[in-house]
């Protein structure tokens, strides 16, 4: 940005970082879900979080997207959006999407119309009533369409997908969102070994543009497509690094096998 | 195209447009003695039905395809009704038991010596056409911005959709509310200067609800073809996915409310000069769940399947409260209770997978 004075609401990412969450807490009827965590996301990074089961993995997505506000702490989208002022439309407006554990697409609408939902444009009510696609956004959804392998399935209802392609659906989503950055919740539950694959050679393609963030419990896959891993335990980092540093790590170890 | 393949509802569309104008035209041409006349009684009637169709249209908007149960969705139509009652009481003029040219009957009676400033401008049909659907709307959009800002959902929402129309047929009770009490409103003479009981108006009032129906469907039918319709069908299904995609759901939600409650409006007035009265007992809860039954008895999320559950319901009512009007209110619970388990999609839902399967 060289000294260029932003506007406000611009998102500035000339630090590195393109999420900044430092001691966040969050607890529920006392049981801490958050522990004062620190995380720094970088921009263009792929990074998994892994981490037993309540560990916070899925709060810290809340806590991101503006699902749930945190105790005490700050969030922040590059140096100056402040996310705890925003609620959950504005986010994702300004370019973070989330793609959640239970796959959530619309079974009711046709896979095309799900894409067409999540399109980034104009999503206030009358410019909505009055929407018609342009030629340019058709093709951006025939893009997707490709890239996520469902072109065969357009007018077919959501509903009539397989658990993968639901998944698949969702990360279209995503992708039809324009996201700066990707929150991926267990992308590959409920996949066939060749889809997982195809799964990880997907995120791989993505990075770069823009960050992703993918939580996921299958060891074999995060390390087929994480350089950086983070772990959580008991709502804080234990400790980051590749995934050679970290399986190694006796901390780590302890958590995932002690008790 | 607005009517791709579906048969089913350019047939209602059909039926509709065909009750409506040939059933008071045969009323007005032949006469009493000849097979093809209809009595006034039959024309009136249809009217109610088809005023009651609309309501029940306007309701599946909102819990069909937004998945908002509003148990209050009477309130809407009566808020219309009174708006026309309104117009109507001061059509009278002089022609009042008491025979004041500015004050009707009620407020002679309570001895009021000045209009209320609320009844300045309905004695212009245009004013009382505009209340009609700003007041429903207004309430509409009131309640609901508070309500779907806080996210009050499901069932709480529906409760206290209930104890808004309840807290209205209180208040519309109160002789002080100046809406003539618990008698409401009514002993209307004319409309837009025709009389109100002649055959030739009741025909057209016929006529009129006919058309506004068919009209408000191919709206409605627009609006949930729309982008904007997949996105309330998927705040229906998917409430906090939508929200992730970046769009405002309460804002949505706000929209077909008050959307759904101006056709409600509209409903409530064109009811009322059919049948000749407006009183509290329209904000009953009894009635807004009424009208809920309807649509999930002809099916929901279709628009038309709510026009036929309205029909058939109050049909039904018709000939039963006339035969043995104490087992109507069993018949409609249980015949609510066998559709819900039974047909989930109402009886037009059950008639066209019937009518699929025959032809796999």
């Amino acid at each position: 940005m060289n000294g260029l004075a932003l506007k406000p609401g611009q998102l500035d990412v000339s630090h590195g970082p393109i999420l900044y969450l430092e001691d966040v807490s969050v607890s529920f009827d006392g049981f801490k879900a958050l522990n004062n965590l620190s995380l720094y996301i970088d921009a263009g990074e792929l990074r998994c979080l892994i981490g037993p089961n309540g560990a916070g993995k899925t709060t810290l997505m809340d806590v991101i997207t503006g699902k749930t506000r945190p105790d005490t702490g700050s969030v922040f989208f590059g140096q100056t959006i402040d996310l705890l002022q925003m609620d959950e439309p504005a986010i994702a407006k300004a370019g973070i999407c989330r793609k959640f554990q239970k796959p959530s697409v619309f079974e009711m609408l046709s896979v095309f119309e799900n894409l067409e939902l999540a399109l980034a444009t104009d999503k206030g009510v009358w410019a909505t009533l009055f929407a018609k696609l342009t030629g340019a956004q058709r093709d951006r959804i025939e893009q997707v369409l490709e890239t996520i392998g469902l072109v065969e399935l357009r007018s077919q209802p959501a509903g009539i997908l397989s658990h993968g392609q639901k998944q698949w659906l969702e990360i279209g989503m995503l992708l039809m969102q324009e996201p700066k950055v990707m929150l991926v919740d267990e992308p590959i539950a409920g996949m066939t070994h060749q889809e997982v694959e195809r799964t990880a050679e997907l995120l791989l393609s993505l990075q770069g543009e823009r960050s992703i963030v993918v939580v996921e419990h299958d060891m074999e896959f995060v390390r087929s497509i994480a350089k950086h891993v983070t772990v959580l335990h008991e709502g804080s980092v234990l400790t980051e690094g590749t995934m050679d540093e970290v399986q190694n790590d006796p901390r780590v170890i302890q958590v995932y096998l002690g008790d | 195209m607005l009517f791709k393949n579906d048969k089913a509802a350019l047939s209602v569309l059909a039926v509709l447009a065909a009750i409506s104008l040939i059933i008071p035209l045969c009323n007005l041409i032949f006469s009493p003695g000849s097979p093809l006349y209809f009595s006034a009684y039959t024309v009136s009637l249809l009217g109610k039905y088809i005023t009651f169709a609309l309501l029940g249209m306007s309701l599946d908007l909102v819990w069909g395809y937004c998945g908002i149960l509003a148990l209050g969705h009477g309130a809407f139509f009566a808020l219309g009704g009174y708006a026309m009652g309104m117009y109507l009481m001061r059509q009278i003029g002089n022609r009042g038991v008491y025979g004041d040219p500015l004050l009707p009957d009620f407020m002679v009676f309570l001895d009021w010596k000045a209009l209320p400033w609320y009844w300045h401008g309905f004695d212009q049909f245009w004013f009382a056409a505009l209340m009609i659907v700003l007041v429903p709307g207004a309430l509409a959009f009131l309640f609901g911005w508070l309500a779907f800002r806080s996210r009050v959902t499901g069932v709480y929402l529906s409760i206290i959709t209930q104890a808004l129309t309840y807290a209205l047929l209180l208040a519309f009770f109160r002789n002080e509310m100046g809406f003539g009490g618990n008698n409401g409103l009514t002993d209307f003479k004319e409309i837009l200067g025709f009389n109100i009981q002649s055959d030739a108006v009741r025909a057209c009032l016929l006529m009129a609800s006919g058309l506004i129906l068919i009209l408000a469907f191919l709206l409605s039918r627009w609006i949930v073809n729309s982008k904007l319709g997949r996105v309330v069908t998927a705040i229906r299904d998917q409430e906090m996915r939508v929200r992730f995609l970046g769009y405002r759901v309460e804002l949505f939600k706000l929209w077909i409310f008050v959307f759904a409650a101006m056709l409600a409006g509209i409903a409530g007035a064109l009811y009322v000069p059919q049948v000749g009265i407006i009183n509290p007992s329209e904000f009953s809860p009894l009635n807004s769940l009424e009208i809920v039954i309807w649509v999930a008895i002809g099916g929901r999320g279709t628009l038309y399947g709510a026009i036929v559950g309205a029909v058939l319901v109050n049909y039904t009512k018709t000939l039963l409260t006339g035969w043995a009007p104490e087992i109507w209110l069993f018949f409609l619970g249980a015949t609510f209770i066998l559709v819900t388990v039974l047909l989930p999609d109402g009886l037009l839902g059950f008639w066209q997978r019937r009518l699929q399967e025959q032809k796999q």
